[in-house]
């Protein structure tokens, strides 16, 4: 990889210090997509801030109907967490399955939603769940932070420090891994919270994580896998590579949709 | 003895590779280290119109920068296909020019135009980055079917429509009249999708020059050394011979991928002397997608005909072979004599006749990889059998039967004389183990779960052992084929082995010392190997073609003939004794039938005191032997897969694998079945998992792991293994070898399974969830619209 | 350059290292430790892994320089004694490695997940432990004996008392 420098500021005032102080600084949680990218020399920052030394980054607290979990949380933790498991058990289900157990030793859940990869998982839990992104200068709502492939709300400098997901009635994650990658092919988070329904898709999207409308119209009527046969999933909207077809996707996304709502809890 | 021929010997290599102590090349770093990165093509085809160094030279490390000029002009000659394959027009085959460092064009992505040498790997990189080479871009071909079609870009000037050869083997007048006069007619068009062998240790190489001595050493991951040598030396003209040592140390899986000679190891010998330092390069795995040599990549047309009673009348194939932008070191025999040999497979059929054109592409350059031709057979072959059985309403069992080869020696009209088999025997053996009888409820009980449950044949036949001089050099080879050892017994009785067969994985260490210690009687910790060097072993082929054990363990006993000899001569000496009556048994030299004995270190210090010899016997107990067979050897088996398909994802699970092999004799079952294992998987990879993607430009889609999907823990079974065991008569230990079957035979039983399961049987491999899902859809089309 | 201190199987050392240098490389090139192969460049193939306060990470996956202060154990550091790990005797019984490339990574791997399960109390079945493989490829074996191996290691595994944190 090229050379970057490395810095691990102590309190989030030193790191967007640090931050601002680079010409091209990259905020490093896990490490387990920025290292690889810089690898391969497709991302090359000028400095490396680690953040995971930051205490206002860890840990998970739950109060007032949501479960909040520090951006510097590793998968593991969230999949461990017995807060997590009793409030949001999809969330735990969905983080133990992110990756493999060395990725998941070491991968954030910060890491995971600021890099927005099509093919993550997390968006599809912040999406579902209608999740508060908390950074260094302010709340986003879910549904205004996913901004396309690889790209959020967030501004430049300002790193994510929590999340802050509502606890659901229930919930439910099913994901189709990419035989290769084994990341989403199609992942589908349902989510029922407030009396309100939500579908979130991963791994599909044209342009990354996506509610899909329809289906939460037809549940929002009746929560069963009926109701998802009569919604048409539109293929042109979806990608198409050499693992799966748009029209593929689409069909995935309605098994997947079926499964996660047959997995609600 | 508990650790002779047969037993299942834990191996003695193993405490190395579990304690983090085994010395692979990327693991070894001399003085004077200096380390090598390559500057590669971007363009799939182009011209290259200039090179210019000056800012990576500049570049903080940078030790040099060399290209293909200054190689060439040095005198290294081109990388060589060492297989001369004759069309069928008499001409010879089209072989293009190969330099390791490209001079005038670049072939495929990957094609390496310069090496940077640079204090660091680090700088090695940054630097090759940072070297500008102007192409003038030309366009490509990526598939070998486009590669012959009018108006196809000419990847080589004398390959004229990037034809390298047009070979035939058979009859094809007798063949058509066979079909012809058939009752039944199956016709097939076949893909053997490409695959990458992904050896987990990536390919690596440290070259070292002795300027005083004139002399070079290469530490590099080979699957035979001496071969290597032998073709840097004669063909590349890096060095004589005498003037090269090659060492292949602890070497992380080949599959084939490390048998040939690449530009990178000839680069860094030659970049050694040049510089002046100690030059090493190991490859990343992104690096090893676009250079090691690729495997399978066939388009076939078949057509066999079938009588009233289901025997065969006459197969007809026509093949075109994607050799990559240039022939590789073996890549002319694999669609050839390894390939078109084995079509008969284990079936009695008169008349057969194959043509192959094999062509260039802008792809990495294809060769052997585990199995070689065979696999790519055996698919064929099985598939057809398979279909046919389907199309006449025949159980596939039954349909192999009836034309199965049941006398032996049985001549093929592919040339082949098989030696020994049991078939039928085979077939019995993997029914059994795979309960067919219980079939028909498994499968209604998965589709009270609404899954699809399949069962799927492959009765496989391979020509292992490879192979007999004379035979192969008639047949164009460049090499003999036999084998070499040297049994060197030390004066306190223990034992040396030195092999030119090659282990990287197969467990000779402790294979090759059962046969040793078992022949002699001792205990096979006092028998070690020696492998992997040319300044240690006199002279060895290596290890592919599943020929360690038939042709590297021949070697051995023919040497061990020698030295026991040798040793019943010491021991009627000393004992005052007939030769004739001299036995060796349990570590003891006995006169037969008294209770007069030496033991055995004691005739190793008596040969090595020389106080009391016979007369004119020479001192010392060490004896080498060079072993030809007289034959390939033919392993055969019969594997059964049953698979259930999730119609609702096409997503397949193998919920039985059965394989019952025919190995011939099984020194180490244990090992052996490790082999089977690690085929099989292989084998499952290729049905459903693993594909070698270009675009239509020649850029590599698949060029990692997030892309090529190789197999995991989760995508396989636990396999259930029979052996029904024929003694190869021509080798003597009957052994016919075992590495390459699994790879060879589960691809046809898988695909048969699905496309039984989902009552279609239009399906290619990789037979992923979409290509499964997408066959379900297609075949209910027409029942939805009627 | 950073200075950066660490234990690693047990012994403390400190180096001076490029920032982005990897852990990887650090143990390869710095200590020689070469027991931690590197198979792959995209973190899929776990011939890297190693623990990190007890649990299994890719080393071809992190920073030397952000693991100051950190205590590592590679397969050189499994078994201080004389006497192999169970999941090293294991691995050799049920012949779970051919070429022995992926084999420090396998075992690193196993003994991380024969730990987890049983400080969590749960099974670890045939079809659990090829589940958790899904980070280590092996090219060889086909993963028969790699699954019986680790099966058989993980009945000889004493508990191990949940590392104080």
């Amino acid at each position: 990889m090229y050379e970057a420098k490395y810095h691990k500021p102590a309190s989030l005032t030193d790191a967007a210090t640090a931050l601002a102080g680079s010409s091209d600084g990259a905020v490093l949680a896990g490490g387990q997509t920025l290292l690889p990218t810089m690898k391969q020399h497709l991302a090359a920052p000028s400095d490396l801030i680690d953040v995971r030394a930051i205490d206002a980054m860890r840990g998970i607290t739950v109060s007032e109907g949501a479960v909040t979990i520090g951006a510097a949380t590793t998968h593991a933790e969230v999949a461990g967490s017995a807060v997590v498991r009793e409030n949001i058990p999809a969330l735990a289900c969905l983080a133990g399955g992110i990756g493999d157990p060395a990725v998941r030793h070491m991968g954030t859940m910060g890491g995971s939603v600021a890099n927005n990869d099509p093919a993550a998982d997390y968006p599809a839990a912040v999406l579902g769940l209608g999740a508060t992104v908390v950074t260094t200068s302010r709340e986003i709502p879910a549904d205004e932070f996913f901004d396309g492939l690889f790209s959020t709300d967030l501004e430049e400098g300002e790193i994510i420090t929590q999340i802050r997901f509502p606890i659901a009635a229930r919930a439910g994650y099913s994901k189709f891994p990419n035989p290769a990658s084994r990341y989403a092919l199609v992942g589908v988070f349902v989510a029922e919270t407030g009396g309100a329904i939500r579908v979130a898709v991963t791994g599909a999207g044209a342009d990354g994580v996506f509610r899909h409308s329809g289906m939460e119209a037809a549940l929002a009527t009746t929560v069963s896998t009926s109701v998802l046969d009569d919604v048409a999933v539109d293929a042109g909207d979806l990608v198409s590579d050499i693992h799966a077809s748009a029209e593929y996707r689409a069909h995935l996304v309605t098994v997947m949709a079926k499964r996660a709502v047959e997995a609600l809890s | 003895m508990s650790d002779g021929i047969g037993a299942r010997v834990a191996r003695k290599e193993d405490k190395r590779f579990i304690t983090g102590k085994g010395r692979y090349t990327d693991d070894i770093r001399v003085e004077n280290q200096a380390y090598a990165a390559f500057v590669r093509s971007p363009h799939a085809h182009a011209r290259v119109t200039g090179i210019n160094a000056a800012s990576a030279e500049a570049m903080e490390g940078v030790i040099a920068v060399l290209n293909g000029q200054q190689l060439t002009g040095d005198g290294i000659g081109n990388i060589i296909c060492g297989w001369a394959i004759t069309s069928k027009d008499g001409s010879p085959m089209n072989m293009g020019a190969w330099s390791a460092l490209a001079t005038e064009k670049v072939r495929y992505v990957g094609d390496a135009v310069a090496v940077v040498v640079a204090e660091t790997q680090a700088q090695a990189r940054l630097a090759a980055e940072a070297v500008e080479v102007d192409y003038e871009e030309l366009p490509a071909v990526v598939q070998a079917d486009a590669a012959l079609s009018g108006g196809a870009p000419e990847i080589h000037d004398n390959a004229p429509g990037n034809l390298i050869y047009d070979w035939e083997l058979g009859d094809e007048a007798a063949t058509d009249a066979g079909i012809a006069e058939a009752a039944h007619v199956t016709e097939l068009d076949i893909t053997n999708q490409r695959l990458s062998p992904n050896p987990m240790e990536p390919r690596s190489a440290v070259a070292i020059y002795d300027g005083a001595e004139d002399h070079y050493t290469l530490y590099t991951t080979s699957q035979n050394p001496h071969v290597a040598r032998l073709v840097l030396s004669a063909f590349y003209q890096v060095a004589p011979e005498h003037k090269l040592r090659v060492i292949a140390p602890d070497v992380g899986g080949g599959f084939g991928s490390k048998i040939y000679i690449y530009p990178e190891e000839i680069t860094c010998l030659w970049a050694s002397m040049k510089t002046g330092r100690s030059v090493k390069w190991t490859s990343d795995r992104s690096e090893a997608f676009l250079t090691d040599a690729h495997g399978r990549d066939h388009i076939t047309k078949a057509k066999m005909g079938f009588d009233a009673s289901g025997r065969i009348t006459g197969f007809k194939i026509d093949t075109i072979a994607n050799f990559g932008a240039y022939m590789s070191l073996f890549s002319s025999a694999v669609p050839t004599y390894l390939y078109a040999t084995l079509l008969s497979g284990q079936y009695d059929i008169s008349n057969i006749h194959c043509n192959v054109r094999a062509v260039y592409t802008n792809t990495v350059p294809v060769d052997a990889y585990r199995g070689a031709g065979r696999p790519e057979a055996c698919y064929l072959i099985e598939r057809m059998m398979e279909t046919a059985a389907r199309e006449m309403g025949l159980d596939p069992g039954e349909l192999r039967r009836r034309n199965f080869i049941t006398a032996f020696p049985h001549e093929t009209p592919v040339i082949m004389a098989y030696d020994a088999g049991d078939f039928g025997g085979n077939l019995d053996k993997a029914m059994a183990a795979a309960d067919v009888a219980g079939f028909a409820a498994r499968k209604a009980e998965a589709a009270g779960r609404g899954k699809l449950r399949g069962l799927g044949y492959s009765c496989y036949i391979e020509a292992c052992g490879i192979a007999p001089s004379a035979a192969v050099g008639s047949l164009g080879a460049g090499v003999g084929l036999w084998e070499s050892a040297e049994v060197r017994v030390n004066p306190v009785g223990t034992i040396e082995i030195l092999t030119g067969s090659h282990s990287h994985g197969q467990g000779h260490e402790t294979t090759f010392a059962q046969v040793v210690a078992d022949r002699f009687g001792l205990p096979i910790d006092n028998v070690s190997i020696v492998h992997g060097d040319t300044d240690k072993v006199q002279f060895g082929m290596g290890t592919y073609g599943s020929r360690s054990g038939a042709v590297g363990i021949s070697a051995i006993v023919k040497a061990m003939d020698k030295v026991e000899a040798k040793v019943k001569k010491i021991a009627a000496h000393t004992l005052e004794a007939s030769e004739e009556d001299i036995v060796i048994e349990g570590g003891e030299v006995k006169v037969a039938g008294t209770d007069k004995s030496m033991g055995w270190h004691e005739v190793g210090l008596a040969a090595y005191t020389g106080h009391n010899l016979p007369e004119g016997l020479e001192p010392g107990l060490k004896e080498g032997a060079f072993y030809d067979p007289i034959n390939f050897t033919f392993p055969a088996g019969a594997y059964i897969a049953e698979v259930e398909v999730d119609p609702e994802t096409g997503v397949t699970q193998i919920v039985r694998f059965t394989a019952a092999d025919d190995f011939g004799t099984i020194i180490n079952p244990m090992i052996v079945e490790g082999q089977v294992h690690g085929g099989v998987a292989q084998g499952i990879g290729q049905a459903m998992l693993e594909q070698v993607v270009y675009d239509e430009g020649g850029q590599l889609i698949t060029g990692s792991y997030m892309d090529y999907c190789m197999p995991r823990a989760d995508d396989v079974p636990f396999y259930t293994l029979e052996h029904n065991s024929t003694v190869c008569p021509n080798n003597p230990l009957g052994i016919k070898g075992c590495g390459e079957a699994g790879a060879i035979g589960a691809p046809p039983a898988v695909i048969n399974a699905i496309t039984d399961a989902i009552g279609s049987n239009d399906l290619a491999m990789p037979a992923t969830p979409q290509a499964v899902w997408s066959a379900i859809q297609a075949s209910k089309a027409p029942l939805a619209a009627e | 350059m950073t200075n950066v201190t660490m234990t690693v199987n047990g012994k403390s050392v400190s180096r001076e290292v490029p920032d982005t240098m990897l852990l990887s490389e650090f143990l390869r090139e710095e200590l020689r430790l070469t027991g931690t192969h590197v198979g792959c460049d995209t973190s899929q193939c776990g011939a890297c892994v190693v623990h990190l306060g007890g649990n299994a990470v890719k080393s071809c996956t992190a920073l030397a320089v952000s693991l100051d202060g950190a205590d590592i154990t590679t397969i050189e550091g499994v078994a201080p004694g004389a006497d192999l790990h169970p999941m090293q005797a294991a691995f050799n019984v049920h012949h779970g490695l051919q070429c022995g490339f992926c084999t420090p990574g396998m075992i690193m791997s196993g003994i991380d997940m024969v730990n987890r399960y049983q400080a969590e109390g749960r099974a670890l079945t045939p079809e659990a432990i090829r589940h958790e493989l899904e980070g280590n490829i092996c090219r060889c074996t086909g993963y028969h004996n790699i699954v019986k191996a680790i099966e058989d290691a993980a009945s000889k595994m004493a508990p191990m008392a949940k590392a104080a944190e």
